[in-house]
């Protein structure tokens, strides 16, 4: 089975994240980028299938800071190939324009599968997995959750809120929006990742023009004001506790 | 045939047979299993070595922290090595018996001081034993839970039979007027005495029968050597004399197997460590003192080294070219015959490696295997995220490497960064000590100490990363080496004399494993040297004397790793207080369960927190009213543990820092 | 030009979700911008009845057996030939399990522009302006929706989904939907989650937990306090996904929606997924070691410490306060 996970970067939470001095984009100065979060999930899937029934897995990603280290870790965790789009993506590319370069590529791969995380916490215009889903016109499915093949077909475990599932199967060549693979993201030590550095090659390939059509343009962006606050309680920890009781009595509750 | 030829014979075949076996047992067990063996690297320091079997061979020094069981091993050692002359002497009075059947060993038979020495010994020897059966068989004490008794028991008996045969055909001999040196064998002379009563015959009779007990518990126990834990009596000499001299807290250069470290199958082990597993005694001085083993969980280092020896034996069979058709299933070594769980309880805290007598490392092992276990994913969540945010962000604590100094904004004027300005002293903070929100405040005071003495001093502020010394003992030994590399770079672009450290665990592996930094070109310290420095020369002054009663915990790697016992106390002393040791004190002292990288893992099935049991073991001190630390996590586990144990109004945990900081 | 403003209901298994009324609260405010009609567009077979109580002034009505339950497939097919025929000025879909696997899809076929994540939207003269929040709701985003026909996929929080109920009727256009053959996915079967567990968004008090609880054996301190409250206990994605908890007490996105009297919300960070599901509640009172935490802006109180520091505390107080 030829399963293809295009991925993509997006800024570290954990950094203090600031509006650049247009007003309209991410300082990108301080912003460090790591692994979209469902993406890792997508690859730990795809490896998860090829350890079942076999294939191989190419991991798909445009060239931007960092990438790297993160292609040749996913070859630690047994990704086959790995293609890096070479482009312009310096200037800040949305999710449309990500989404044709990755269908330019993959396009010619003839994949029987693709994964890619549901979302991004950056996406703006829509989510690259069922973009690029009807840019290849495959049937797409989302907030997967668990992936089972039978005859050719592949379920897909699809979360609904409150813990309903849904199991729907679809024919392939599909696109599956991953939200959780069945087992955590494994932790590849850091020693396997260099012999990765060692062994595995990073096949570039160039990048189409990119075209940000079906994209919206961001006039403003702000840090949120904080909002109607919350009363804080201080004191000594005696205190704050007493000072709760005495709401709840209030609320009625005790 | 007369009885002597008869003699003669039966003991060449025997004496050929049991030897046969020991030495066809010792061969396989040393020779062919040794050699499969990974190398062990180079030994050197003869001198240090030769005094090391003196001290701890000769005088037997390590087995006399317990006390009792100490002294009675300690005679049986000595008492083992004066007679085996007359096991000497035994073999070849039989072996020539059909020439001359009134044989003694020529000088060594007539030192009359020396038949004194073994007359005495004997005695000293069966009370030994008799102690030893007593303590197996009446105590049971736990140490031994897990050991073969039963096999103790059989050697202790074997041993008393040995003595007190020998005793009867000396006493013998000595009544029939056979032992020219009478004089100088005054316990066999006085057992002799009980078969004085009977006729010459009869007496050469039972001199006969003792010999051949005496001759045949010799020989099977020969033979029985090489089994279990009585192997000891071959390979711990030899393995106290090539004991590791390299600082405790470096661990040794790891094969490699294609470009991976870790230990998966018994034979990747070097040779060295096999050794180990051989040398065990079963003794359980280590099981006694460790604390994953005392809080309930499945680590015993005494247990990880049974189960090692015979996985080894069975492994080492199943490697030789098969004789028959016999099929050896053996166990995966990891995972199978030592579980993950036993692995990953280790706190790496050396208790285990301090208390054995023989010098066995259990913590090399257990890192060694811990090292496949990461290769091959194989750990709980939680540690898996303090890895990961390790490599990210290099602090286990998942925040951004310009959240390390938020800990010095209030703090005027701004502390120096190294990286900008030469110090004479580059304070190396730690991830615990910078991040979490607990210890900010005993950060700050350091600070403020160290200003207040007038200390030439900076920090690497965002330039630091976590120093890697659990991140190692953990086994991820591919993050360890890009965080020595990272630091080591940051490092060597600054200026400085020495480096201090609030942190025992950075502490031991800038010291002891950070390669630029052998001490003659940039010294480590820990801060209670430095302060202990500061005190003597003068530079720091105190302006009051706190009067309160304190107890003080040795952090495992301060002092058990690093042996910095007394610079702690001296400053504790300057500022006034009175200590009380804890029980468990210095080497004794017991881990507050953080090391080893536990405190990044689940707990697991824990009776009793090792930290818990240590706050209970404080708050029997009459009047100590403060515990004393000198290290972040022991802050953090012994807050914790004051408050889960409920004795908030009897015991506080302070950093030392802090009653130096209220001294000044 | 059509000014219409189109919300595209959402309904599972007989039940319409709050985000549509959500959907429709922000379409009011919309059509009043544009001057066009507030369209509740429905999908599914024999599901007139989930019309009652729309906030809409028309609803078309799509019935095909193919449409009886959400496939990502049957429904854009459906909903690209609508919207492609009636061309309106915008169209609401959910943020959601159903909205994101269309949403997209329908941008890229009918090449009309997109934006996620919206959390309000407003009229600024003649221009319709939308704000979306992104990076876990650390940063806003606000732009102009362009026309002719603008996509949107909204985020509960902008509006209270009471806003978009009307008890009025709206009047049912049924429409012909296209032949549906050659369709991709199937729906086989639904999956309950695990049953004979307590229904939290029945509850009145909720002890919830985050994050900050740290570790599994620490759940045992939170147990106390909710027991001595007479509260159950709940959590955020964190503390499920490990495993401490089943996921029938997740609170959030992914899990239930509460309207407790009071949530306790202890050592959770106040990321947008976990707030959509306690917006409901009357009271949150929240306790974080990080005064910057997000979840301070939706409580009344708030206490900057240690959760584990606390608990111990407060749940003795409790417990000598209702004497038991």
């Amino acid at each position: 089975m030829n399963i293809i996970v295009p991925v993509k970067l997006v800024p570290d939470l954990v950094e203090e994240l600031t509006i650049d001095s247009s007003g309209k984009a991410l300082d990108t100065s301080w912003l460090r980028l790591i692994l979209n979060e469902f993406d890792d999930h997508a690859i730990e899937q795809a490896i998860l299938l090829k350890e079942r029934i076999g294939g191989q897995v190419t991991i798909v990603a445009p060239d931007v800071e960092g990438i790297d280290d993160v292609l040749y870790t996913t070859v630690a965790k047994g990704a086959d190939r790995l293609i890096k789009l070479v482009g312009d993506f310096a200037g800040g590319f949305n999710n449309h324009a990500l989404a044709r370069v990755f269908s330019a590529v993959i396009k010619e791969l003839q994949p029987d599968l693709l994964l890619t995380g549901v979302q991004a916490h950056n996406d703006l215009d829509g989510s690259v997995g069922p973009l690029l889903a009807e840019q290849l016109g495959m049937p797409y499915i989302g907030y997967v959750a668990g992936v089972t093949l039978t005859d050719g077909n592949v379920i897909a475990r699809k979360e609904y809120p409150g813990g309903l599932i849904a199991e729907m199967e679809v024919t392939l060549p599909a696109v599956l929006g991953i939200q959780a693979a069945q087992q955590p993201p494994r932790y590849i030590a850091v020693s396997k990742v260099r012999q990765a550095m060692k062994t595995a090659t990073i096949e570039e390939q160039t990048a189409a023009e990119l075209d940000p059509t079906g994209g919206l343009t961001i006039g403003r962006m702000f840090q949120p004001e904080a909002g109607a606050q919350a009363t804080m309680i201080t004191g000594e920890v005696n205190e704050i506790a007493a000072r709760l009781v005495s709401f709840f009595k209030e609320l009625g509750i005790l | 045939m007369s009885y002597n030829v008869f003699k003669s014979i039966i003991v060449l075949i025997a004496l050929l047979v049991a030897g046969g076996i020991f030495g066809q047992r010792v061969y396989r067990l040393l020779w062919v299993t040794l050699r499969r063996g990974q190398a062990s690297g180079h030994f050197g320091h003869w001198g240090e070595r030769i005094k090391g079997l003196i001290v701890f061979v000769g005088a037997q020094l390590r087995l006399f922290r317990f006390l009792i069981p100490g002294t009675a091993h300690f005679f049986i050692f000595w008492g083992f090595l004066l007679l085996s002359l007359t096991i000497f002497q035994a073999i070849l009075e039989g072996l020539v018996a059909f020439a001359n059947p009134h044989f003694v060993l020529p000088l060594i038979g007539r030192f009359g001081l020396l038949a004194l020495l073994q007359d005495l010994f004997a005695v000293f020897v069966t009370i030994a034993v008799l102690y030893d059966l007593y303590l197996r068989l009446f105590v049971d004490p736990e140490r031994y839970k897990g050991s073969h008794k039963s096999q103790g028991v059989m050697v202790l008996m074997f041993i008393f039979t040995i003595m007190l045969s020998l005793l009867v055909m000396n006493g013998i001999r000595i009544n029939l007027g056979e032992d020219p040196i009478r004089i100088w064998r005054p316990v066999s002379t006085i057992v002799g005495r009980i078969f004085a009563g009977l006729d010459v015959g009869a007496q050469g009779v039972v001199e006969e029968i003792a010999y051949w007990i005496h001759l045949g518990v010799v020989l099977v126990f020969l033979t029985e050597l090489p089994e279990g834990k009585h192997f000891h009596v071959v390979t711990s000499i030899p393995a106290v004399f090539l004991r590791n001299l390299e600082p405790r807290g470096r661990l040794p250069k790891a094969p490699e197997f294609d470009g991976q470290v870790g230990v998966s199958s018994v034979e990747r082990f070097r040779w060295r460590q096999m050794l180990d597993f051989y040398t065990c005694t079963e003794c359980g001085r280590c099981q006694e003192v460790c604390p994953a083993y005392s809080s309930g969980l499945s680590l015993s280092p005494k247990m990880l080294m049974i189960d090692l020896r015979n996985h080894l034996k069975k492994r080492g069979a199943a490697l030789e070219p098969p004789s028959s058709d016999v099929v050896v299933k053996e166990k995966t070594l990891v995972g199978e015959v030592i579980t993950d769980q036993v692995l990953w309880g280790c706190t790496t805290c050396y208790a285990c490696d301090q208390e054995c007598p023989l010098f066995i490392e259990h913590i090399t092992p257990i890192v060694d295997m811990r090292r496949y276990l990461v290769n091959e994913g194989r750990m709980d969540a939680q540690l898996q995220d303090a890895l990961a945010n390790l490599g990210r962000y290099g602090n286990s604590f998942g925040q951004s490497e310009r959240m390390r100094a938020k800990w010095t904004q209030p703090i005027q004027p701004q502390l120096k960064d190294v990286r900008k300005e030469a110090v004479e002293y580059l304070w190396f903070v730690g991830d615990y000590a910078s991040y979490s929100a607990t210890l900010t405040d005993v950060t700050q005071k350091t600070a403020e100490v160290f200003q207040k003495v007038g200390l030439d001093f900076g920090i690497l502020y965002e330039g630091e990363r976590n120093a890697g010394n659990d991140v190692r003992r953990v086994g991820e030994e591919g993050l360890f080496e890009m965080l020595v590399e990272k630091n080591t770079t940051a490092l060597n672009k600054c200026t400085f004399k020495t480096i201090v450290t609030t942190d025992p665990h950075s502490y031991n592996t800038l010291k002891n494993e950070y390669p630029a930094n052998d001490n003659s070109s940039r010294p480590v310290l820990h801060y209670a040297e430095l302060l202990d420095n500061l005190i003597a020369s003068g530079q720091l002054k105190f302006s009051k004397k706190l009067d309160y009663k304190v107890t003080y915990h040795d952090p495992c790697y301060l002092g058990r790793y690093n042996g910095v016992y007394d610079a702690p106390r001296r400053v504790i002393e300057a500022t006034g207080c009175e200590l009380a040791e804890m029980p468990r004190n210095r080497d004794r002292a017991f881990c507050c369960g953080a090391g080893g990288g536990r405190i990044w893992m689940e707990e697991g099935e824990v009776k009793e927190r090792p930290s818990e049991a240590r706050i209970r073991e404080a708050v029997k001190l009459d009047g100590v009213k403060v515990f004393v630390v000198a290290c972040p996590k022991d802050v953090t586990m012994y807050r914790d543990a004051v408050k889960t144990t409920s004795q908030e109004d009897r015991l506080v945990v302070k950093d030392l820092i802090e009653l130096v900081h209220a001294a000044m | 030009m059509n000014q219409d403003i189109y919300v595209i209901v959402e309904h599972l298994r007989g039940q319409v979700a709050d985000i549509s009324y959500v959907m429709l609260a922000a379409a009011r405010l919309l059509a009043q911008g544009t001057g066009g009609k507030v369209v509740a567009v429905i999908l599914g077979h024999n599901a007139r009845e989930q019309v009652v109580g729309l906030g809409a002034d028309q609803v078309l009505y799509l019935d095909h057996p193919s449409l009886a339950e959400f496939t990502s497939d049957a429904y854009l097919k459906a909903l690209a030939g609508l919207i492609s025929e009636n061309a309106p000025r915008v169209v609401l879909l959910g943020h959601t399990s159903v909205g994101m696997d269309v949403a997209s899809g329908l941008s890229v076929r009918l090449s009309l522009p997109l934006v996620s994540q919206c959390r309000s939207v407003s009229t600024d003269n003649s221009l319709l302006k939308f704000i979306s929040q992104i990076c876990g709701g650390k940063i806003m985003a606000e732009g102009v929706l362009p026309v002719p026909t603008a996509l949107m996929t909204m985020v509960p929080g902008g509006f209270k989904p009471e806003h978009g109920w009307s008890a009025q009727p709206p009047e049912v256009t049924p429409v012909t939907v296209p032949t549906m053959e050659g369709l991709r996915v199937t729906l086989k079967q639904y999956v309950e989650p695990e049953a004979g567990d307590v229904d939290i968004s029945k509850e009145q008090i909720l002890v919830s937990v985050g994050r900050g609880i740290q570790n599994q054996d620490n759940l045992e301190l939170a147990q106390e306090l909710a027991d001595a409250l007479g509260a159950v206990m709940c959590a955020s994605r964190p503390v499920v996904d490990q495993g401490w908890l089943p996921t029938t007490r997740l609170v959030g996105k992914s899990g239930k929606s509460v309207k407790p009297k009071v949530y306790l919300a202890l050592g959770i960070s106040g990321a947008p997924e976990h707030v959509e599901g306690i917006t409901g509640s009357d009271v949150i009172i929240a306790v974080n070691t990080d005064p910057a935490a997000p979840i301070f802006d939706v409580a009344r109180y708030g206490v900057e410490m240690d959760m584990l520091d606390l608990l111990p505390v407060l749940t003795e107080q409790v417990r000598q306060a209702t004497g038991g």
